[in-house]
């Protein structure tokens, strides 16, 4: 059992909280900067290609954590903006800009298209933002149809090269490159968040999730600061995005679809909502799934002769395991980390329902 | 005359869109709970219809079959909310969400293995079957499910106001606390809500069907009935009949009259006008919303 003595206020706001902490993180950091040199060893970068996938993917799960883990505000579309910070930064490198300041560019678009969308509906009770967001990652396809002039529409689009001072990375030629290029803007995201979390505005986006009405209370504007959270979570989709394009290499109006929404904010889910560490969780269970099941399927069909092929599996085991864990493990897998923990700490004095969350009642809000 | 058979075809489609969207609206106003898999319930719902009356499967006669599927639906509405939904009471709104758009996948991936992932058509007695009037030609089906479509809403209107059961699941929507004081089974009339919106499902599934085909992706017309009821204002029932209409009729006629090369506008069209009443008129057309007290 550690005790950690606050001699000052800051104590409450450091990134870490004690030595040991930083000596984890720093030896996961060194882990991933480290990770590119067993693929040149083993002279087989496709792996490595599904880790980036997994940091790209985690980004857009950090931004929709910022929103529903933090925000307490639920969006079934972040594909779409996704979809909107691709885009963006295709055509403005089309238009000539270095990818340094079209890429960053691209992400602010995103949040502002977003956030000009979702502002009147920020107003309401959550759920009409849920639908509203559904309703814009349903018509994404349909729009990118529309607008084939400028984004090639069913034909396609193909993405650029990223040029870094006449550095250029493309995934395929150099993977290793395209690693460390998503590691680098992974961990700016993360530093933003963690900073975000310990400034007024974090603070606030918490006081929101936990009650509106005490936030309000408190002085705190809510759409203003809904607003706030919408746009710094469109901002990091639209960058995940655009990151996804460059991965893709080639996109269409059915990359972005609803399935990828919808597969975003499960995986939050079932990584542990509010916690950093839950959007990282959630983007490697989903990214491992389909691996797992192909593995699965391989390995049934040659060592017992039995080909498994049902249609939709994939997202029905996805469905199923989100199931059991809002049943049973609603703090998602982070959640279930630190319960195990806690109950080592605390040794041999650990409750039960230490991690019980008060159950609330909700009247509703139309006329009587 | 291209108008009023555009009209009617899209009031036919309308009034299941309404269907759907009153079996939503139903679960909302009485649990506060968001059913995302709606749409997927419809479409089990049509697929039971199906397996029971289809002559490749059971083969009963239809009449027969439609009160089974409708029994069958109830059950399954009642042990759902039994089964999983009462054991998470007084946890967020978010986590049912998530909850019922994960039984929306598996209930999609149930009826791919159960029945088919192609699209079959349900076996009616009145398929193919036309009616001249005037000008006009109408498909028996059209006409039947705007007739079904009336007499579910007013028998609903009349299970409402006028019997006791109705009235116990208007008071424990309104305020569960007041009406558990008044000795109000809750928890059981909740249920029997979920039960209710299965039979809705049901119905709007088997009408949906007998039109056109059903598959299990069909059950992603749910969404377009979210549509439905969050422009007729969420928590009124009528409102999501009304809101189902515009959208059904919304899409032929953007469909027909949409300048050319603007043909993908029927697609969006019905979300285009979600977002933009929810812009104009967030609370929907018949808006229910107020001031949330503490």
């Amino acid at each position: 059992m550690r005790f950690v003595f606050k001699t000052s206020y800051d104590a409450d706001i450091k990134w870490f909280k004690h030595g040991a902490q930083l000596f984890w993180y720093m030896l996961l950091l060194a882990a991933l900067v480290a990770l590119p040199l067993i693929f040149v060893w083993t002279g087989n970068p496709y792996l490595l290609g599904e880790f980036t996938a997994v940091l790209i993917f985690s980004i857009s799960c950090l931004g929709l954590m910022l929103l529903t883990g933090q925000t307490g505000l639920a969006s079934l579309g972040h594909a779409a903006f996704m979809a909107m910070g691709c885009y963006a930064n295709i055509l403005l490198l089309q238009a000539g800009l270095p990818w340094l300041i079209a890429f960053p560019l691209s992400g602010l678009l995103a949040g502002f298209f977003g956030t000009m969308i979702a502002f009147p509906v920020l107003r309401l009770h959550g759920v009409y933002l849920a639908l509203a967001t559904l309703a814009m990652s349903i018509i994404t396809g349909d729009v990118i149809d529309l607008t084939e002039r400028w984004t090639g529409g069913v034909g396609g689009i193909s993405v650029p090269d990223i040029d870094i001072f006449g550095f250029v990375i493309n995934k395929y030629a150099n993977p290793y490159a395209f690693y460390y290029l998503c590691l680098a803007v992974v961990l700016i995201c993360v530093a933003a968040y963690r900073n975000l979390l310990r400034s007024p505005t974090g603070r606030s986006f918490a006081a929101i999730r936990d009650s509106e009405v005490s936030a309000q209370a408190m002085g705190v504007n809510l759409t203003r600061t809904k607003a706030t959270s919408f746009f710094l979570s469109c901002t990091a989709a639209g960058l995940a995005g655009a990151l996804f394009g460059h991965s893709a290499t080639f996109v269409t109006n059915e990359t972005f679809d609803i399935v990828m929404s919808i597969t975003l904010f499960l995986s939050i889910v079932i990584g542990g909502l509010g916690f950093i560490h839950g959007a990282f969780l959630g983007a490697i269970i989903s990214g491992l799934i389909p691996v797992l099941i192909a593995n699965g399927r391989t390995i049934l069909s040659t060592t017992m002769g039995v080909n498994i092929n049902i249609p939709g599996l994939e997202s029905a085991l996805f469905a199923a395991i989100v199931i059991a864990f809002v049943l049973f493990e609603p703090m998602g897998l982070y959640g279930r980390w630190l319960k195990i923990r806690t109950y080592f700490e605390l040794f041999p004095f650990y409750r039960k329902d230490m991690f019980r969350r008060q159950k609330s009642y909700l009247k509703t809000e139309r006329v009587q | 005359m291209d108008f009023i058979q555009l009209v009617i075809s899209g009031l036919a489609n309308g009034c299941v869109y309404g269907l759907i969207a009153l079996g939503f609206v139903l679960i909302y106003k009485a649990t506060e709970a968001v059913n995302f898999a709606q749409g997927d319930f419809m479409m089990i719902g049509a697929f039971v219809c199906l397996g029971f009356t289809n002559s490749d499967f059971l083969g009963l006669n239809f009449w027969l079959s439609i009160v089974l599927a409708m029994g069958v639906m109830a059950i399954l509405g009642y042990l759902f909310d039994w089964g999983i939904l009462r054991h998470m009471s007084g946890q967020s709104q978010t986590s049912i969400v998530i909850l019922t758009i994960a039984v929306g996948f598996i209930l999609r991936f149930l009826a791919g293995s159960i029945w088919s992932h192609e699209p079959v058509s349900l076996e009616t007695p009145f398929a193919g079957e036309y009616v001249r009037a005037g000008g006009l030609v109408l498909g028996v089906d059209e006409i039947l499910i705007i007739v079904v479509t009336i007499l579910l809403t007013f028998g609903l209107y009349l299970f409402f106001s006028r019997t006791k059961l109705g009235v116990a699941m208007q008071a424990a929507s309104q305020n569960q606390l007041a009406a558990y004081y008044m000795g109000i089974p809750v928890k059981r009339i909740q249920s029997l809500v979920w039960a209710l919106s299965g039979v809705v499902a049901a119905v709007a599934g088997i009408l949906f069907a007998s039109k056109g085909a059903i598959d299990p992706a069909s059950g992603l017309l749910g969404i377009k009935a979210f549509a439905a009821a969050a422009i007729g204002g969420f928590g009124s029932l009528p409102g999501a009949l009304v809101g189902g209409l515009i959208i059904g009729l919304i899409e032929p006629l953007s469909a027909r009259y949409a300048p050319d090369g603007f043909a993908g506008i029927a697609r969006i069209a019905p979300y285009a006008i979600l977002i933009i009443v929810l812009i104009f008129r967030p609370g929907g057309l018949f808006s229910q919303t107020q001031k949330k007290k503490v």
